[in-house]
């Protein structure tokens, strides 16, 4: 895939960044849904892994697949379920603050080129 | 309810506390019919229980939580000789249902808290998309 179909010229690595926030917070999402399924299993994303697969050429999707891990629990509950609150409530919440971040670098980034084409 | 739209993230938060609203109603009949009683023991009533079970989405990844089933639990009724009572048998008995008080009241508290966190996270990520549709 070329860089322009990309986008990753224009937006460049905080465009893919967001995006694969986006599916890690999808993915902390389902963990929260599934607090009380027995035998659920909670994953995560291993950002960096991802990221590093995203900017080697992979698309978002198969990214986030390398670097889906299943979380390993402090203590494991009886039903099998391996969600601990806690420590989804932290990852949620660092992940939105990661993309609370990458959102503001990419309007930056938005707002130059926008300056740019206005000639400001 | 399988639905042929790939699942995002409001899917996953609203299955999953629908499913949560089950939970806790069915904690609240079992609350709502403790210390019922009946005549025979097949008319006694028996605690309901949801069951979850995980609903994976596989083109996206992402997964929430289906109502498998309200079962109603094996447990016996407890049988109180009452012959005062006017459901009282021939042998002066009733039988009363056998609801577990405290662990209905914890179990809705749970219910409760975890569809709080489903709310607290789609919150979130309601305002983080807005933010990006804003770009601001």
């Amino acid at each position: 895939m070329s860089d322009a179909a990309n986008n990753t010229s224009l937006f460049g690595v905080h465009g893919m960044a967001l995006e694969l926030r986006s599916q890690r917070m999808g993915l902390l999402a389902s963990n929260i849904a599934n607090a009380a399924t027995p035998g659920y299993k909670a994953k995560d994303i291993d950002f960096a892994t991802a990221l590093k697969a995203r900017i080697q050429g992979a698309s978002t999707d198969q990214a986030a697949k390398t670097a889906v891990q299943y979380r390993v629990p402090v203590m494991p509950s009886l039903d099998g379920n391996t969600v601990e609150m806690g420590a989804e409530q932290v990852a949620f919440s660092q992940n939105a603050i990661g993309y609370a971040s990458t959102l503001a670098f990419l309007t930056d980034e938005v707002g130059e080129v926008k300056r740019a084409i206005k000639g400001e | 309810m399988p639905t042929t739209n790939p699942m995002n993230v409001f899917d996953v938060a609203g299955r999953a506390m629908s499913a949560q609203l089950v939970r806790m109603n069915t904690a609240a009949s079992n609350l709502a019919n403790a210390g019922a009683v009946s005549t025979t023991e097949a008319d006694a009533y028996r605690p309901l229980k949801a069951v979850f079970a995980e609903q994976l989405d596989k083109s996206t990844g992402l997964s929430t939580v289906r109502v498998a089933s309200v079962s109603r639990s094996a447990a016996t009724p407890i049988r109180q000789h009452d012959p005062g009572h006017p459901l009282a048998d021939a042998n002066g008995d009733v039988w009363s249902a056998p609801v577990d008080e405290n662990a209905e009241m914890v179990e809705m508290m749970d219910s409760s808290r975890q569809y709080q966190n489903m709310v607290e996270a789609l919150t979130t990520a309601k305002q983080l998309l807005l933010d990006t549709v804003r770009m601001k």
